[in-house]
């Protein structure tokens, strides 16, 4: 609340002063944990909030954002401010268009994780700094906060905004990026542990579970091609339901291709399936291989720089090293 | 309940004529295929303004008006302009070529008593016909069944326009209409000036000012039902001229045009507010129109 | 009214399994999903939503239309219609039982849908009534009783006992096909469980969303709806993703393409989204070119064009699958809200 409202306090000041004519942010829902993306101006900023379930990452509403007329001041955390570095990268948003309000992360708590305690007719959700308490219909119930947060938040990037024009309830001193950049990949060890086949398996059984509803496609900052191949009548592979068993397994994996390098791991794509499909995996393993194959890289951690997939140096490895399909 | 089982499964016909009407306009001639694997008679019947679905198997399929007048007892047509994937495919095709057509949906235009809109039909009225551009392909249909059927109409006016004389459609109906027909008018116009224009078209200017004129000059009465068709700005600006001149809503008619797959009023994509172009339309009324919500 | 031990449902299962294919909920990596039953199943039959809606056993998510053989000189039509072997879906919720009578208006009606006509026919319903409503439930919004389902036979169960009762002829012969595991009940305990589900639907978030507003069905209602300036900030965060249609129990818009296998062409059709950018786009433009136009055609198509069409009938039966499923907690109840005429609470 404390946040929220010194937010609140300096939206009004840019507004007022003419800096920008909007602020992007997140809009109080029904609940406390159902807010959303909005763009707010000064008839309206009263409605935005700031708190643990100010997930949704704003950087993708940029690029149609800076379209238009005027500034627009973005509230921008941590971790979401690598996908808007990633952006400026790629030129699909406009930097003079945009005053960046760099926030500290809170810690993004996981509705997913919520509704797998088994807890129904949830009438609100309160969370202090340790506890989060569930409120029901059927009875209350409390958790430790650390047991329902997003992945992300637990292998997150730090503290450290890679790019803002000011910072709000945080300081310089305590911008720090995340020291252990390799604890993310311990989900995948799982995976790696497998045969070939079970992990053939294992992916076929997720992908499976696709509806092809492209929510991940569609909130991911790294998708934003104007006419996405699959919706292309002219790429001969648009479609809106898998004609064959395999063919959301393409969808997944062609996707993984097009993002990798791109990819900042900002975890949107398992956050909005509707199945909960672990896609973000499939990006974090072509992170990770990329990490050992052509030197650490992060996306978006540097405005402009290339990713290891679009710049040949003579210390790349060659293409023979993985063509066995990592059955080795 | 209904009868109509299975209108998604569509019948195969084969093109026995085409005609390039402008540079990228055809008109395909369409019949039944007989045992014999030769041209057999119609694939069904239809009404004036009814459509059907007309596709190539691999390439898609898409909701076409029927040009030709169901007084044609031979065959079918279908007048089709150049314009995505499945018309350019079309266009690749030679006479002989076959197709598959689905039909026939919609409501048709209330040429009589079998097929009413809000309780009238056009029977014994004077008729004004305006069109632009490809809009005649659907007016043909009516044009051409009025023809046949002359003694159950009164005076009919065609206004039809078009960008250049290379752009007007249906040449021969038109001078069949204008020359030989009793009691038919036709009037063209061309929208920019060209060489010897007067030996093709009556006037140069858009339809919508047209209209106005004719109407002023006394050329056309007002109490003509009027049956429009052709580029949404030209209908907007014409119908706006009619009202001016002291013409109703339920005066005018329309066919309209919007994605369309399935064409049975399920699969929900081209409604207009609470209606389905498909199956309550594609003919409606002005005044129906102005009861939806203007999204189209 | 007949009863079952719960204990004894899997011998239930096996004896319908042993004439017809069996759908019911099961557990699927923490969410339930209606799968075929197979012995030693993990049924999730108190799993209040599975992700997807029970629709896709009569409205599949793809399915053949015809097939297309095609030389130089002929094109051969194949009907690629299967026949619909009788099935029986299980565990099916009252507001999922209501939608099927929403897609019987528009595949039954006009035009007739056989493909649809024969699925419907083929299955019998086995509802079951909501012990636990969730939190996004409010199918009592459209005079829905999650404690009263409708369907062919609807069950109830108390902590160990499932009691049944056949409502039509189909619910009959399959209370006849597995009689011999059927016990004669009374109603009571069946009376006391509705009485204890109603008091829990009374207190759920959205027990008393209201609809005023969007029960008149006039031109100036609908302008005031069509036109709200409301929908900019309902619709602004919107992805333009298909989740909401595809979890959607009542959603039926569908695309028809063409496939070219090896073996000739095939014509499907599948599931569509009006929030798709393409839905209406056509050669010539779109008249739905912003995700807003698109926001609004589906709110507007569940709550004034459908019942507009169908004497008063709501496109919608608050399964609130949408609501629990929205990336960006867009979602029909902040619409109702929003534009309902008395802020949409009773």
């Amino acid at each position: 609340m404390q946040r929220t409202n010194e937010i609140i306090a300096r939206a009004k000041e840019l507004l007022a002063s003419g800096e920008v004519n909007r602020v992007l942010g997140w809009r109080k829902g029904e609940y406390s944990y159902d807010q959303s993306p909005a763009v707010f101006t000064e008839s309206n900023i009263d409605e935005l909030v700031y708190d643990d379930f100010s997930t949704p990452n704003l950087s993708k509403y940029l690029v149609k954002e800076t379209l238009k007329e005027g500034k627009i001041a973005v509230l921008m955390k941590p971790s979401d401010s690598y996908s808007l570095n990633q952006l400026l990268t790629e030129h699909r948003v406009k930097r003079e268009n945009i005053y960046v309000i760099g926030i500290p992360a809170e810690s993004e708590i996981d509705l997913r994780k919520i509704e797998a305690l088994g807890v129904k007719g949830i009438t609100d959700i309160e969370a202090d700094e340790t506890n989060v308490t569930i409120k029901s219909i059927y009875g209350d119930k409390t958790v430790a906060k650390s047991d329902v947060l997003l992945d992300r938040s637990i292998n997150g990037k730090g503290t450290k905004h890679v790019i803002y024009d000011e910072l709000l309830c945080c300081t310089e001193d305590e911008e720090a990026v995340n020291e252990d950049t390799t604890s993310r990949f311990d989900q995948l060890k799982e995976i790696e542990a497998m045969s070939s086949d079970e992990r053939y398996e294992f992916w076929r059984s997720e992908l499976s579970k696709c509806i092809r509803c492209n929510a991940c496609r569609n909130v991911c900052p790294a998708c934003t091609c104007r006419t996405c191949v699959f919706d292309n009548p002219d790429s001969q592979v648009d479609a809106k339901a898998n004609t064959t068993s395999f063919e959301e397994n393409m969808f997944h994996i062609i996707r993984a291709f097009h993002v990798a390098g791109r990819c900042t791991d900002c975890g949107e794509c398992s956050r909005v399936c509707p199945q909960n499909i672990p896609l973000h995996l499939l990006n974090r393993k072509f992170i990770k291989d990329m990490n050992e194959n052509y030197g650490e890289y992060q996306a978006g951690a540097v405005e402009g720089s290339r990713a290891p997939l679009v710049s040949f140096t003579t210390e790349d490895i060659e293409p023979n090293a993985i063509s066995d399909g990592g059955k080795a | 309940m209904s009868e109509i089982k299975d209108t998604l499964i569509p019948s195969v016909g084969i093109i026995t004529d085409i005609r390039q009407d402008t540079s990228d306009v055809k008109t395909f001639r369409v019949n039944a295929i007989g045992p014999d694997g030769k041209p057999n008679g119609k694939l069904f019947e239809h009404m004036p303004g009814q459509c059907a679905m007309v596709s190539v198997p691999g390439v898609g399929e898409g909701m076409f008006s029927i040009t030709s007048s169901p007084t044609n007892k031979e065959f079918m047509e279908f007048s089709i302009k150049r314009c995505g994937h499945l018309t350019t495919f079309l266009h690749q095709l030679e006479v002989g070529s076959l197709i598959t057509v689905r039909g026939p949906y919609g409501r048709p235009f209330p040429v009589n008593e079998t097929v009413e809109v809000q309780g009238v039909n056009l029977k014994g009225e004077d008729l004004l016909f305006i069109a632009g551009g490809i809009g005649l392909a659907p007016l043909r249909s009516v044009i051409n069944y009025v023809k046949d059927n002359r003694a159950d109409y009164g005076e009919v006016d065609v206004v039809y326009g078009a960008r250049t004389v290379k752009d007007l459609v249906d040449t021969d109906d038109l001078a069949l209409w204008k020359n030989e027909i009793e009691g038919f008018h036709v009037h063209l116009t061309i929208d920019v000036e060209e060489e010897n224009w007067q030996e093709h078209v009556d006037n140069v200017g858009f339809v919508p000012n047209y209209v106005k004129e004719l109407v002023a000059a006394g050329k056309i009465s007002k109490n003509k039902k009027v049956l429009i068709c052709g580029p949404p700005i030209m209908i907007k600006f014409t119908l706006q001229g009619l009202l001016e001149q002291g013409f109703t809503y339920e005066q005018v008619f329309t066919t309209m045009e919007l994605r369309m797959k399935c064409a049975i009023g399920k699969c929900g994509r081209c409604n207009i507010g609470s209606k389905y172009v498909c199956k309550d339309g594609p003919v409606f009324r002005f005044d129906e129109l102005n009861a939806l919500t203007g999204e189209y | 009214m007949k009863k079952i031990a719960v204990s004894r449902l899997p011998e239930l299962y096996a004896m319908i399994t042993a004439s017809q294919k069996l759908y019911l909920p099961v557990e699927n990596g923490g969410k339930a999903e209606y799968k075929e039953y197979s012995e030693g199943a993990d049924v999730a039959l108190e799993a209040v939503n599975t992700v997807k809606s029970a629709k896709d056993f009569i409205f599949p998510q793809s399915e053949d239309l015809c097939g297309f053989k095609v030389t130089e000189k002929t094109i051969e039509v194949l009907d690629l219609k299967k026949a619909s072997e009788p099935f029986v879906l299980f565990g099916v919720r009252a507001c999922d039982a209501k939608s099927f009578e929403i897609l019987d208006n528009v595949f039954l009606k006009g035009y007739l849908d056989t493909y649809y006509e024969a699925k419907r026919k083929a299955g019998t319903i086995v509802t079951h009534a909501c012990n636990a409503p969730d939190t996004s439930c409010f199918c009592s919004t459209f005079g829905i009783d999650a404690s009263d389902p409708a369907g062919d036979v609807t069950t109830w169960t108390t902590d160990d006992t499932l009691y049944w009762q056949a409502n039509t002829e189909k619910g009959e012969k399959l209370t006849e096909a597995v009689s011999s595991l059927l016990e004669d009940a009374d109603e009571k305990a069946v009376e006391a469980k509705k009485n204890e589900i109603k008091e829990i639907t009374e207190k759920l978030p959205y027990a008393h969303l209201s609809l005023k507003g969007f029960d008149e069905y006039n031109k100036e209602n609908l302008d005031r709806l069509f036109n709200a300036p409301e929908w900019n900030e309902l619709s602004e965060a919107c992805l333009g993703c298909g989740t909401c249609t595809f979890v959607c129990p009542t959603c039926q818009c569908y695309d028809i393409r063409d496939f070219k296998t090896n073996d000739g062409i095939k014509r499907f059709r599948c599931w569509d989204s009006c929030m798709f950018s393409d839905f209406t786009k056509c050669a010539h433009g779109n008249m739905r070119n912003t995700q807003m136009q698109r926001y609004r055609q589906r709110f507007m198509h569940k709550l004034y064009y459908y019942p507009d069409n169908n004497e008063g009938t709501f496109g919608c039966v608050g399964c609130g699958r949408c609501v629990a499923k929205c990336p960006q907690h867009l979602n029909i109840v902040k619409v109702i809200k929003k534009l309902g005429t008395d802020g949409g609470n009773k």
